[in-house]
Parts: C-alpha cells; structure tokens; sequence
C-alpha cells in the first residue's frame, strides 16, 4: 500500500511540465538511437553526461530513462522493417518481424511490437515498484553455477531458431560459439584466435555480427536473386491495423514474455537477449498456428517485444536497490546518479524518495508516450517497404555501415561486418539458419565464464552445479526439454505397435 | 527515412546547442584529448571532465574529445605513438590499468615511448567481505590466506587488473604464494558486487567508489584500503597499518605523444597545472569523489617508471606475464 502512496507523489514529480519535457526528449533521442544499429542508448548517455551536469537531476535521470526505453522501441523498428536489428536484443523481432513486414503484415507487426512493449513495460513498472526490495535478495542469490544451470536452459530452448534440420542448426550454433571464443579470455586475461589483431582483443561485437548477417547478408541474397525472379514486396496487404485475430493471438504473448523478460532482467548478469529467445522459443511450442512460423507469425513478434522491454524494467530492480550496475545503459545512469553526488542502493529509496520514485513513475509516462509516438507512425514506417528494392537495400547497407563504423570506428571493424555478410549470404544461399550463430556468440561466452567461475570457486569440485537448488532446478528443466521430444516419439511409436 | 534524420538531427542539434554553450570564448591553445576506451568509461570521464574544466576556466580555446577504445588502451596507445609523433597540442589519458594491459597484451608499442605530463587522480583499493563473513579484519583474512591461498576466492575486475595486481601483493605481503591466489575476475563491477553481497567468494577487492553505498548500508564490511598508513581514518582503516604490507592505488594521467619540443611539454605540463589548481577541476574531484593525486613533470616519469617494473614484477609472479 505504501508503494502506492509513494509512486502517487512520484507521479507529482514526473508531469511537472519540466520533466514530462526531459522526458519527451529523452523518449525521442532514444527512439531516434535504438533505429541505428551500432549506437545503443549506453552510448548515448554517456554523450549526454557532460551536457547534463548544469541540469537538475531529477530531470536528467528522467531523461535518461527515457532514453532507454526509447533505444527498446528504436531497435525494433528496424528489425521488423528492414530485418537490421539496432541492438541484440531485438534480434529475436527481426525473425518473424522481417517476414511478416515482407508479406505485407509490416503494419500488424508494429503495431503488435508497440502495444506489447507498453504493456510488457507497464506490468514490469509495477512490478519494479512492487517487487523490487524482495526480488533483489533472489537475484543477488544466484552465483556463477545458476547462471550456467540458465544458460544450459536456453541452449536447450533455442534449437526452436534452429528452423527444419537440426544438423544445420547446430553447424550454424557452432559457427557462433567458435566466434565466441576469439579475444581476450575474461578469467585468464589471454587472447585466444584473435592472431595478434589488436582490435580483436575486445571479442567480436554481438552488432556487428547480427547486422552482418542478417542485413548486409540479405542484401548481397537479393541482388544476387535479382536476375533469376524480382520479388514484388507489398507493402500493406490486408489490414494496416491488427485485426481481432491479431488482438487474439498476441495478448497472451505479450504476458509471458513479460513473465520471462522482467525476472531475467533482475538478474545481475541475465541481459536481455536470454528472455527474448526463451520468449520465443516457447511461443513457438505453443503457438495454434504452427505453419506461420517461418513465414511471418504474429506471436514470434509479440513475446519477444514484450520480454525486451520487460528485461529494461528489471535491469532498474538491481540499479536502484543496490547499486549495481547490469547493463551498459545501466552503468551510465549509475555515472548520472553520482554525478550528482548520489549513490544508488539500499539507502537511495530512503534518503531520495522523491527522485527514485519521480524516476519510476516518469517511466510509465515515457511508456506512454513512446506507444502515442509510435502506433500513428506506424503507417508511415510500413511505407517505407515501397521502396524499389535496389534503392532501399542499397540504403541499407549505408545505414548498416554507418551504425558499426559510428560504434567502433576502425577499419577491422568494417572488414568483419563485410565478412559477416558475405557469411551471411553464403549461409542464405546453401540454406542454414542464421539467427543460432548470433545465439552462440551471445550465450557460448557467458556459459564458458560462468561454469569456469563455478569450477575456480568450489575448487574445481562439479558436484556444485547439483548442490545449488537453483542450479539443479533448472538443469533438470533443461534435461526434460531436451529428452521430452524423444520420449513423446517413442511413445507413439509403441502405441502404434500396439495398435 | 525522413523521420528518423529529422529525429536524428533535432538531437545533434540539442547536443551541438548545449555544448557551444559550454565552451567559454578566451583562450589560449587547442587540446586534442585521446580517451583510450569506449564512451562511459573511467578514462572517457576523466577525459570529458578535463574537456570541462579546461574550456570553462579558459585554460584552452576548445578541446575535442575522441574515443578510440579497444584492448585496455593498447589501440589507443598505438594510434598516439604512430600517427601524432610531434603534435604539441595532443594528450591521451591512461591509468595503472593500461600499464598491466600493454604487459599482458605484449603491446608493441610501450609506455616509454610516450611523453609523460601529470598524474591527476587516484582511487584507493578496499578489501570487503559480506557483512555476514566470520573474517573481521585485514589480519584473519591474511591468516586465512597464507593457511591455503586457493580456499580464499576472491571477486575483482578483469584478469591482469589492478584488482588482480592488488590480490596478489596482498597474499605475498600476508607471506603466502601469490601464484596461487584463487582470483575471479568479473566483467563489470556490478557483477562482482553481486557475488560478494551473494556469499558466493570470500572477499572482493576493487576501487573503494564500487563498495561504497554497500558498506554504508552495513550489507558489507571494509576491512580496509591500499592507502598509505598515515591517511587511515575510523571509518576508512588502511591495510598498511593493519600490518599487511600493501600500498597501491589506481592511478589516472596524461600522457603526450613522443617527439614533442622542451617547450611544448612545458606548455601541455603549464596548462595541466593550472587546471589541478582551477576550482572547476576541484569541484569535478568532489562531485566524483576523485582524489586529487596531482604530479606533474619528472617526479611523475620517476612514478610511471617504478609503477611499469614493479607491475611487471607481480603479473609475471601470477602467470600472465612470461618473462
């Protein structure tokens, strides 16, 4: 109940017409950076730190919430248009976000990616303000071995991105996890395949790789096919909105990726690149309408969308309760909070009331502002499609370009993002999925980390990823969806025998 | 397309607007600061809070901060000592971190090759265990460590660090074998304080702004800074006079390309003493809680030459370093 009172006279703070302004340039300067892959909102407001120092803290910390929020929206608009995911997390959109922009379903798609990310990012607001003080013991509760017992989980999940052939799949997984491994190894300091490229100690950036593949792939795909058969992209087919059915199967999506993306996102070290592929993943098991994934299903947008911006609402949790910094935006707001001479952690809800609870209270306001920009643009972004396909691929490979060099300007950079896209066209062309590559790279890293850490800290004894009630809770998850499968085949089989 | 250049540009252009403001007419030089790391980061800060106190003083006309990040600072070190031979006006920021990165990395190009100007802040190390550990000060951790070094985990920041470097002096002055120090590096700092606040190591050891709100909040406790005896306070103790020999800090400065004139390191040397002595620079200290650690000129050569032996010392002790 006092949470309540609390968020009321934060609400006091936030529509004062100084910050609602903050935070209306905070929405827009995120939106317009989440749109170019490459430059994410961590970058962003670490430019703006400087510049902000004169202001008044409240609305800068305003603004930068709005900033990252924005960057959420940004990222997947170009996913589902033009299939260049502006951040890895919304790699998992550009899946069947892309197809559906490419079947004239762009509008749908959109507009389902909006709503889902208001409402995801409602619900996790609440919950943040609900929540936050019990969920943090949880989070900070789970050690190297949980983390490893998670990411075993999602391997598991992700073979759903793995498309028909399982062989191809993991060839694809392994490409991703090899890649993984190039630059300086965290817990030994030393460089592993990074053949004395200075550039390469840094490991490969997860955006370089994913808009390597997936857009400039593409591109080289579509003007390789150019003379054999020109595909007629429509931009609007049916309906611009989303009809009753869309409505029918995108609601529950958006609540379980909520479900996955808030939680995770708590986590210390859980991101949100892990909710949005479980998010994903089980959308796809659960989905009626099995035959639309792969051509554009509505839901493989939905969950995700709602998992990314819930996993932004859980990466506050931690920030405000301890301090703890848990992802890059994070730890430029946690540079924001102390420019001010304010330290966030167990004391800041107490000592700072006003500012904590003007922040969360402002979030909701930036939700709500991003879906009254978004949804009337809508129609506006799906035109973009009618572009002649020569002119919009070759716009963005200008786009994809700028993003990475504007990120890392350096020409190894530029050479691997060619790379990857010719990698990715070759992988087009001979049929294997792409999205497991960019899967490896994420998880195989923190994987390898974590059970390493595991290992150092029980003295290299295993037993510990069993002693963990948390760990052998979801290695058995893992362990039952991977068997499941089987076991259900085999079981029909002995029916059918039976019969 | 034209949504997102108009949205584009109406954000450069707020940026450019703030920033013009900012930059304050009377001036003598122009300064190309070098931050060797991405945007966000200590060095970026420290770079972007000198752009401030430099143009807001009119110590110098404008000065442009570039980012070139990668390996620790050894793309950037790179880029100073190959493509700004000479260049008067040209400075790059660094820290102790770099020093253990070119080591590690077997940069081919060094730190004597560049053209040392001042130290300018300092963050002392601090030991912590969870509030609930049974270890309650510097000398039953030393205890515990010199009894088996593997047993005590320690959390910190990256490999080769100066986290790292820190656990490795502090086992070999508490007299056990710092080769076999049971050290975990963490990508970020909050990953790090996560493990520690979680009961998963024994100890964590990183700047003492990283512990800070923790230990006020009594979720951890201090058992005490790298500082040197003298500087102890109740609340702050020093390691040093806990018996345990150990006395570092992390360490921020500037540094010039090679090649430059007696006299443009005086007027780069000149500028950087005027701006330790500015009020703004002295207010940016405080609002970061930076300590000033201000050194400029030859007794800083002798500084960075000390800290590069003795880093090299205990990196090939701890295996990273073959010698």
């Amino acid at each position: 109940m006092e949470a309540f009172v609390s968020l009321a006279s934060g609400l006091a703070v936030a529509i004062q017409p100084m910050n609602l302004l903050f935070a209306l340039i905070g929405v827009l300067l995120g939106t317009a950076v989440g749109v170019l892959p490459g430059i994410g909102p961590a970058l962003t407001v670490a430019l703006l730190l400087p510049i902000t120092f004169k202001l008044d803290p409240a609305g800068s910390i305003i603004m930068f919430a709005g900033i990252y929020y924005g960057g959420m929206y940004g990222g997947s608009t170009t996913a589902i248009l033009i299939n260049t995911p502006g951040e890895s997390a919304s790699m998992a959109t550009a899946l069947e976000g892309n197809l559906m922009a490419k079947s004239g379903r762009g509008g749908p798609a959109l507009a389902t990616a909006a709503i889902g990310s208001f409402v995801a990012g409602t619900f996790a607001t609440f919950g943040l303000a609900l929540l936050a003080p019990y969920l943090v013991d949880i989070a900070v509760s789970f050690g190297p071995e949980d983390y490893f017992a998670l990411m075993c989980v999602a391997f598991v999940t992700v073979s759903a991105t793995f498309g028909d052939s399982p062989v191809r799949g993991l060839t694809s997984l392994f490409i991703g996890l090899a890649l993984g491994l190039v630059g300086i190894d965290i817990l030994s300091g030393q460089s592993r395949l990074s053949f004395g490229v200075p550039e390469l100690y840094d490991n490969i950036e997860v955006t370089t790789l994913a808009v390597g593949l997936f857009a400039v792939g593409e591109a080289l795909y579509v003007a390789s096919r150019r003379h054999h058969h020109e595909e007629k992209l429509e931009p609007v087919r049916g309906s611009l909105w989303m009809t009753k059915e869309d409505w029918k199967r995108s609601w529950k999506p958006w609540l379980r990726g909520t479900a996955y993306g808030f939680p995770i996102g708590a986590l210390p070290a859980g991101g949100a690149e892990i909710p949005t592929f479980l998010s994903y993943a089980t959308e796809k098991k659960l989905t009626k309408h099995p035959e639309d994934f792969g051509r554009g299903a509505i839901e493989g947008v939905a969950g995700p969308e709602a998992a990314n911006n819930a996993s932004a609402a859980g990466t506050l949790v931690p920030l405000l309760t301890l301090g703890l910094p848990t992802s890059a935006t994070a730890a430029m707001m946690l540079a924001g909070f102390q420019q001010y001479g304010l330290n966030p952690g167990p004391l800041l809800f107490a000592e700072k009331p006003d500012l904590v609870w003007g922040l969360i209270a402002s979030l909701f306001i930036a939700n709500a502002m991003l879906l009254v920009l978004n949804l009337p643009l809508v129609g506006l972004w799906v035109r973009l499609l009618a572009i002649p396909q020569p002119w919009l691929y070759a716009g963005i490979l200008v786009f994809a370009t700028m993003g990475t060099i504007a990120a890392n300007p350096s020409p190894v950079e530029l050479i691997m993002l060619t790379a990857f896209g010719v990698l990715g066209f070759l992988m087009r062309r001979f049929d294997f999925p792409i999205a497991p590559v960019v899967v490896g790279l994420i998880l195989g890293p923190v994987a390898e980390s974590q059970l390493r850490r595991a290992l150092s800290i029980s003295l290299g004894d295993p037993m510990v990823l069993l002693q963990s009630p948390i760990s052998a809770t979801l290695l058995a998850i893992a362990l039952i969806a991977l068997m499941a499968p089987f076991v259900l085949k085999g079981l029909g089989r002995f029916k059918a025998v039976e019969d | 397309m034209s949504q997102i250049r108009k949205s584009l540009w109406r954000g450069a252009l707020a940026v450019a607007a703030v920033a013009g403001f900012v930059t304050s007419a009377a001036a003598q030089m122009d300064l190309k600061i070098m931050a060797p790391a991405a945007p966000g980061g200590g060095w970026d800060q420290t770079a972007r809070s000198m752009q401030q106190a430099l143009t807001q003083s009119g110590i110098a006309k404008g000065v442009q901060v570039a980012n070139v990040p990668g390996a620790g600072g050894s793309i950037g070190i790179a880029q100073l000592v190959n493509n700004s031979k000479g260049d008067g006006n040209q400075l790059m920021v660094m820290g102790y971190v770099m020093v253990g990165a070119l080591l590690t990395n077997k940069s081919p190009v060094t730190l004597e090759q560049t053209t040392p100007i001042a130290r300018l802040t300092a963050e002392y190390e601090a030991i912590v265990v969870p509030a609930s550990s049974p270890i309650k000060s510097v000398k039953e951790l030393a205890e515990a460590i010199k009894a088996d070094p593997a047993k005590v985990t320690w959390a910190g920041g990256s490999a080769g660090g100066v986290d790292h470097i820190a656990a490795a002096l502090f086992a070999k002055a508490a007299g056990a074998d710092p080769t076999k120090i049971n050290y975990i590096p963490f990508s970020g700092g909050g990953e790090a304080l996560a493990a520690i606040l979680g009961g998963k190591v024994t100890a964590g050891i990183s700047g003492y702004g990283e512990f800070e709100s923790q230990i006020k909040a009594g979720k951890l406790r201090l058992l005490g800074l790298s500082s040197p005896a003298n500087k102890a306070t109740a609340d702050l103790p020093s390691i040093k006079a806990q018996g345990v020999d150990l006395e570092i800090a992390n360490w921020r400065a500037v540094v010039a390309p090679p090649g430059i004139s007696a006299d443009q390191k005086k007027a780069l040397t000149d500028a950087m003493d005027k701006m330790a002595k500015s009020k703004e620079w002295q207010d940016i200290l405080k609002a970061k809680g930076w300590e000033d650690s201000y050194m400029s000129g030859d007794a800083f050569a002798k500084v960075l030459n000390e800290e590069v032996a003795r880093t090299k010392d205990v990196l090939t002790a701890v295996g990273l370093v073959k010698s």
